[in-house]
């Protein structure tokens, strides 16, 4: 049994120790947003954050996120009430297939953490690991962008007012 | 008019009976007359003549809009739904759109070719638009009042004195069960509430906030989990492989051996993952080295045996070049390269397989599973489900085909089979290489006076339709063989698609060289032959405006008629800031390239600036202005999506990509091997100008932009380097070289 903290809640997992984070999170768990695009770490699309960075979850084993915070996209905000990062891409529009995008925005939300100002050239090398294949790329960096700003204007607020978390 | 009016539909939908006065009369009197023969239906309804095989509205009002087509994220769904709303008179998130599936929709074949909006689109259209004029005159009827006297609003026919009746009231019995009439009662555009509108996407939410959007996210009860166990190669031989030791491993289930078609089935997914690398690491495989140098592709090409095909001519003798230039230009094979590897589901239940896939064609993969698994086809059905976009024909097909060959083996068990990275990369179908021939000769004003063009391809569609499309069909013990390609006829064409100039040239020949064999496993991939006809035929535009001292857009002004194809360029050409004579900056250049797809749908002009790095010949497109025209705009947003899309697709297809092999596999398996562009590579801008055309027909826009943008961007790179390149891709180092030669 291994013990996982995924967006607040704590699970006792039963899975051998090798079993990458992102079966966990698909199979046992039931989450959708971490994507199998690779498996070897070369797209991003499995991307979830781990005690605030940014991990790919496909190469990354059980065994070392026990007892970390895990967040996935489930965990910012729901259709219903949107983390500033989920209103900023329903906003720009910024998905076509959208496959590449739940990892693109955990990436993105870790940058946005940490820094609430990115510049355009810290968006772009931040999201160098991360491959899009339908060539949404000018939208994704409009939302990214967009959500800084979000972020920005709800930190303003008073507590109740901010966007859903 | 207050008789009490007794109707049939079809004489409503003909245009008599009390609806005449929504009509015009001369058309309705028109049809009257050409009642026999049967008259030639709008676009899907062709096929699907009956109006509630599109539209449905229940007894309480909720209406469903069905479509043939599949969504692959191009975002039509929402544009369907715009459509019917707005001719049905509803609010847009009062309907419901189902898509593709073999028990529920229209069979419209593939979903390819851009043709969803010309062919599904325009169907919705007209069935929305005729369903609601029979909903009028049902309440004409049932009102005793003249149907001009009534409207529609919300949902509801609206009598003058207040009174309204809901559709689902009035659509009692099989109202909408009826054929559909070549005429509709369209809005006129300049009405238009929804349609027209940039109405964000209805499948965008669940995208972004984890909500099962995708293949990949469906979980049946009991659901089992596969592993193909690929050969390493084209016709590979299974020698042997350890089965006994694998099923003792935990979880799994069985070890599926039928042929060549390999397979491991587990109750967990990374237990079938663990699996099937034992699996493929105890198998011994018989190889064969029979794939052709990948370095002489073109010699290769026409050394094949071919089917030569004249597919235009026109001659001038008054017309006579004096100066002539040529130049040949390849592509290579090219990967779809989906970012989620293919996936399918298959349940065997009662005799009844169902397969939920994201196959682009969901009746032609239908029959081929059931060939496969020698099922009457009424006992298959195959339901799409959105997955990573595919951009043609990938592994989406044989997945399917993996999971319900493997599901019949199980039966009551829901099996789901995932594709790894280097099995999608190396075993799907890849765009074909190609190979063009291009000479042209320049008249005494500097015009065209002959063109001759000569295009090299396979087909550019191996899809499915026979089961030996199938790889699990291919591999499997009782082996069905890969059906004899066939070239897709014109006027949309392969491998000769766009090969026609739409350009005006007094004396033209072009030449198709269907080549049948096929030394690579090779489909449909977006825009088919016309990536790389384009690619050629404004590359060498752009050579022949250079040799005529010309500016690249006056030049190519001065061979085209087509008012809509003018403006496009013209609109592109102003959006970008393209001046005649104009430099560009040290190390930049700017480059200019247009078609219509297909000669016959959406119009694209692009122009492009180019960043060139001298010392490592790395080319950044820096940014792009698009003009596009695909007829009645529906939504706006989606349509710049869908070219911004094209644009930076093509960018990666044009400056990186290339299948790569040696004599007996495929080596470019995974995204180190295969690099796409990156964000590194991602232009400041991309600009895209919509020319909308109120009222006209849909033009399907999805591949409109794959072949300007790549010749946009060699125009470029030609005019910041001065060297031409002409063999895709137009990698670092061929700039380079020819930077250095």
């Amino acid at each position: 049994m291994t013990t996982l903290k995924v967006n607040g809640q704590e699970h006792q997992i039963e899975a051998d120790a090798d079993t990458p984070l992102l079966y966990v999170l698909r199979d046992e768990l039931k989450l959708n947003a971490a994507k199998f695009g690779c498996g070897l770490g070369q797209c991003g699309s499995c991307t979830v954050i781990v005690d605030g960075k940014a991990v790919l979850s496909c190469v990354t084993p059980l065994l070392l996120v026990e007892g970390k915070q895990i967040t996935t996209l489930e965990g910012l905000g729901t259709d219903e009430a949107p983390a500033p990062i989920q209103r900023a891409f329903m906003e720009e529009q910024a998905a076509q297939c959208g496959y590449c995008i739940a990892g693109m925005m955990m990436r993105a939300q870790a940058l946005l953490q940490r820094n609430s100002k990115p510049t355009d050239a810290e968006i772009r090398a931040e999201l160098a690991p991360h491959l899009c294949r339908c060539g949404t790329h000018m939208r994704i960096l409009r939302a990214v962008k967009r959500a800084a700003h979000l972020m920005d204007t709800a930190e303003l607020l008073p507590a109740n007012q901010g966007s859903a978390r | 008019m207050n008789a009490p009016v007794i109707l049939d539909r079809r004489s409503v939908l003909a245009g008599s009976g009390a609806l005449i006065v929504s009509f015009s009369l001369g058309r309705a009197l028109a049809q009257e007359k050409a009642a026999t023969p049967a008259p030639s239906l709008p676009a899907s309804l062709k096929t699907s003549p009956y109006l509630d095989s599109w539209i449905r509205i229940d007894a309480n009002g909720a209406i469903t809009v069905f479509t043939g087509k599949a969504e692959l994220g191009q975002g039509f769904k929402t544009a369907f739904q715009q459509i019917a709303a707005e001719q049905l008179d509803v609010p847009f998130a009062s309907l419901k759109v189902i898509t593709a599936d073999t028990g529920l929709t229209a069979n419209e074949g593939y979903t390819s070719g851009s043709h969803s909006m010309q062919d599904s689109g325009t169907a919705i259209l007209h069935a929305a638009a005729q369903a609601r004029a029979l909903l009028l005159a049902e309440a004409a009827k049932r009102l005793d009042l003249p149907a001009e006297t009534l409207r529609t609003d919300n949902g509801a026919v609206v009598a003058a004195d207040g009174r309204r009746l809901g559709y689902g009231e009035l659509v009692a019995s099989d109202l909408l069960h009826t054929q559909a009439q070549p005429e509709s009662p369209l809005k006129d555009p300049a009405t238009f509430k929804v349609m027209g509108q940039s109405v964000p996407r209805v499948d965008i939410p669940a995208k972004v906030t984890g909500g099962a959007a995708y293949i990949q996210d469906m979980r049946l009860p009991g659901m089992v989990h596969a592993r193909i166990v690929r050969p390493p190669s084209y016709g590979a031989q299974l020698v042997e492989c350890d089965a006994a030791a694998v099923e003792k491993m935990p979880g799994v289930l069985k070890v599926i051996r039928d042929g060549n078609f390999l397979a491991v089935l587990a109750t967990r997914e990374f237990q079938a993952i663990k699996a099937m690398r034992a699996l493929a690491g105890g198998s011994k495989w018989q190889e064969n080295a029979k794939l052709p140098k990948q370095d002489e592709l073109p010699t290769m090409l026409m050394a094949l045996p071919s089917h030569d095909s004249t597919i235009f001519q026109r001659s001038d003798p008054s017309a006579t070049g004096l100066r002539t230039i040529e130049a040949s230009y390849t592509r290579p094979y090219q990967s779809h390269g989906s970012i989620g590897p293919s996936c399918a589901v298959a349940h065997f239940v009662d005799g009844k397989m169902t397969v939920w896939s994201h196959t682009q064609g969901v009746y032609p993969d239908r029959q081929a599973i059931a060939e496969m698994l020698r099922m009457p086809l009424g006992d298959v059905r195959v339901i799409h489900v959105e997955g990573s976009g595919c951009y043609g024909h990938n592994g989406a097909d044989d997945a399917a085909g993996d999971a319900a060959l493997i599901a019949r083996g199980m039966p009551d068990t829901p099996v789901r089979v995932q594709w790894m990275r280097e099995e999608e990369h190396a075993w799907e179908p890849f765009g074909p290489a190609m190979m063009t021939k291009l000479k042209a000769s320049l008249d005494g004003n500097g015009k065209i006076a002959d063109w001759h063009f000569e295009v090299w391809s396979n087909t550019h569609s191996m899809r499915p339709g026979g089961a030996g499309c199938l790889l699990a069909a291919q591999h499997m013990a009782q082996a069905i063989p890969v059906p004899p390609a066939k070239p897709l006829p014109l006027p949309e064409g392969g491998g000769d698609r766009n090969a026609i100039p739409i350009y005006t040239f007094p004396n033209a020949h072009v030449v198709h060289h269907f080549l049948p064999d096929m030394p690579v496993r090779i489909s449909a991939m977006r825009a088919l032959g016309a990536y790389h006809n384009v690619f050629s035929i404004e590359s060498f535009m752009d050579e022949l405006s250079t040799l005529a001292g010309a500016d690249p857009v006056e030049f190519r002004l001065k061979h085209l008629d087509d008012p809509r194809g003018r403006d496009v360029i013209a609109k592109a050409a102003e959006g970008f800031g393209w001046l005649k004579g104009q430099t560009a900056p040290r190390d930049r250049g700017f480059g200019f390239a247009f078609a219509r797809y297909k000669n016959l749908a959406a119009y694209c002009a692009i122009a492009t600036e180019v960043e060139v790095n001298r010392e490592t010949g790395r080319v950044r497109l820096v940014r792009a202005v698009a003009a596009v025209d695909s007829g009645q705009v529906v939504n706006p947003d989606g349509l710049v999506n869908q070219i911004e899309g094209s644009i930076v697709q093509s960018t990666s297809w044009t400056l990186y990509e290339s299948v790569s092999f040696d004599d007996t596999r495929i080596t470019s398996i995974d995204w180190q091997t295969y690099p796409i562009l990156r964000f590194d590579a991602v232009p400041d801008s991309i600009d895209v100008h919509i020319i909308n055309r109120p009222g006209l027909p849909f033009l399907g826009s999805g591949e409109t932009g794959q072949g300007p943008a790549a010749a946009s961007i060699a125009n470029a790179i030609a005019n910041a380097t001065g060297k031409r390149l002409r063999d895709l891709p137009l990698s670092r180092k061929r700039i380079k070289d020819a930077i250095d030669a």
